[in-house]
């Protein structure tokens, strides 16, 4: 097709700096010490997994990314989160322009109540792009670059979800891609889907690397092992260890990586 | 044992079913008996004439004008003022906000209220600012009469709202304020619901207007004249010695019954457009 190379050149998103580093953050929920004393980089053009037992607040962590934390009940939160210099727990920051940078993909897939093309154009639109042409194409760039393109270019214009689950995570990666962020925060964005789709957004992953600072959270170590190229291994709120992944997961330094990768607990 | 309980169980839920089915059946049956007969072209097209309400010419276009006017204004003013609290107590306000709790108490506290200490209320107040009955008093007194519903059945559907939609629309960079646009389709089968259900209470309501709106022979051309509505119409007319007035009092429920029956209709089709569109 002509149309998708002038697409192309036109609506591909220029590859950004993604800087991105945690600096004594604390998370209190009530009394409970959800977080503690965490201090790591999130290295750029590369794929981060998050790992270590239910509970150990790896979702916590991400979710401090873009401050979705701040509606919850009873929370304190003290410490730095610096993207690109900027630090987003500084009292007056403005959270709206980070979080444009971080492209969020949650556990379970959540389209927008409105129609596949809106869903993609919601947030182009928000932030201020509102000429048709350009929206379309920007729809079916995103679209193309999650592989979904040649699925729905028929039905765009039908409800999000009448899509598979599959598709619609894919969707919502399109969605999130589509604001141009730096940064793709992935909760255990393949543990409600079947392998085949959860094999697509992996291999989507790995592709997008080259782009973006990917950060996931995981349950599954085979995953990691699969795409990792750093990892956080995290234990009751606190990061055990973390690193490059060929040499976290072959020679752990600290004894309860090498058990949780032994599989001692879980 | 267990068996019987079931089928006793049963049985009563059936009973109660058709008890209602009842009540829908004897008053439908009342209405159409008496009023059909009574029911004519002129009924719905023209102004009455011979006489204020009591007379047996003419129609009572005036009151179904009026009716209308009333609930399409304060259903409208009723949704502007609904939404921006609903998303208010819902977005804005935290989960476990006391103000939130005090807003819901007070909307069920309205909600219990009777009509009539709504007119009363109002009308206390028209005449502190020397108002005649009117139009725009009616609109104003329904507006307040049917908030509370639309309020207490979008919060219902709102408070639904799943967490993760909106954290998937602030990752997007979205403002609190830009969430509405999401929000709002969420809710939009709710937003129908309660209006049908305020619509309904609207065009009922006999005791709000009786003090406010007032009754006319004639259709109001502007806010400050009086205007008349069909339960009161119904209400005059009943409350007249004729026996033919009086078959013209069912004739005017019946037409009543029948804008609520299309109202409904439409609004259920509307609600499964959008409903299509959701699931």
């Amino acid at each position: 097709m002509e149309a998708s190379s002038i697409t192309k050149d036109t609506v591909k998103p220029t590859a950004k700096e993604a800087h991105l580093s945690v600096r004594n953050l604390n998370v209190h929920i009530l009394k409970n010490h959800i977080l503690k004393n965490i201090d790591i980089e999130i290295p750029d053009k590369s794929i981060t997994c998050i790992i270590g037992p239910s509970g150990c607040g790896k979702s916590t962590l991400l979710k401090t990314f873009n401050r979705l934390l701040d509606k919850t009940e009873n929370v304190t939160i003290t410490g730095k989160v610096l993207v690109d210099n900027e630090n987003l727990y500084e009292k007056d920051a403005e959270v709206t322009h980070i979080r444009k940078k971080m492209g969020l993909l949650s556990q379970r897939p959540c389209p927008l109540p409105m129609s596949i093309y809106d869903n993609i154009a919601f947030g182009c639109k928000i932030h201020g792009t509102r000429n048709k042409k350009k929206l379309d194409e920007i729809v079916e760039y995103q679209l193309r670059a999650v592989g979904l393109w040649k699925e729905v270019k028929d039905r765009l214009h039908v409800p999000a979800n009448k899509l598979s689950i599959g598709q619609q995570q894919r969707l919502c990666l399109a969605r999130g891609l589509a604001v141009e962020p730096a940064f793709i925060l992935a909760d255990e964005a393949t543990s409600a889907l079947d392998p085949i789709s959860s094999k697509h957004i992996e291999e989507l992953f790995v592709e997008l690397k080259k782009d973006y600072a990917i950060v996931m959270v995981t349950h599954t170590l085979r995953q990691a092992l699969r795409i990792a190229d750093y990892v956080v291994f995290m234990y009751l709120g606190e990061v055990i260890e973390a690193g490059p992944a060929e040499q976290v997961f072959k020679n752990p330094r600290r004894e309860l990586t090498k058990k949780y990768l032994e599989g001692a607990f879980s | 044992m267990r068996f019987i309980e079931e089928k006793i169980v049963k049985l009563f839920m059936i009973g109660a079913t058709a008890l209602v089915f009842v009540f829908v059946a004897s008053i439908l049956y009342t209405i159409i008996a008496r009023g059909l007969p009574a029911l004519n072209w002129d009924m719905i097209t023209k102004l009455p004439s011979g006489g204020f309400y009591i007379g047996k010419e003419g129609g009572v276009l005036n009151a179904i004008v009026g009716s209308l006017y009333i609930v399409g204004a304060s259903t409208v003013l009723g949704l502007l003022i609904s939404i921006p609290v609903v998303f208010y107590i819902n977005v804005y306000l935290p989960k476990d906000s006391k103000l939130a709790y005090i807003a819901r108490l007070s909307f069920d506290i309205l909600f219990g209220i009777p009509s009539i200490v709504y007119g009363a209320f109002a009308f206390t107040i028209m005449i502190y600012l020397g108002l005649r009955t009117s139009l725009g008093g009616g609109i104003i007194v329904i507006t307040l009469l049917i908030i509370p519903i639309f309020i207490r059945s979008m919060d219902e559907v709102a408070r639904q709202l799943p967490r993760e939609l909106l954290d998937a629309t602030y990752s997007l960079g979205a403002t609190r304020l830009e969430t509405m646009g999401v929000v709002v389709r969420q809710i939009a089968p709710g937003i129908v619901t309660a209006t049908l259900l305020s619509i309904g209470r609207a065009i009922g309501d006999a005791a709000g207007v009786m003090f406010t709106a007032g009754f006319s022979d004639s259709i109001p051309t502007s806010f400050s004249q009086p205007a008349a509505t069909l339960p009161l119409s119904v209400f005059f007319q009943l409350s007249s010695p004729s026996a033919d007035v009086q078959d013209r009092a069912y004739a005017s429920a019946l037409i009543l019954t029948i804008i609520v029956l299309i109202l409904s209709v439409v609004g259920r089709f509307v609600t499964q457009k959008f409903s299509k569109n959701k699931i």
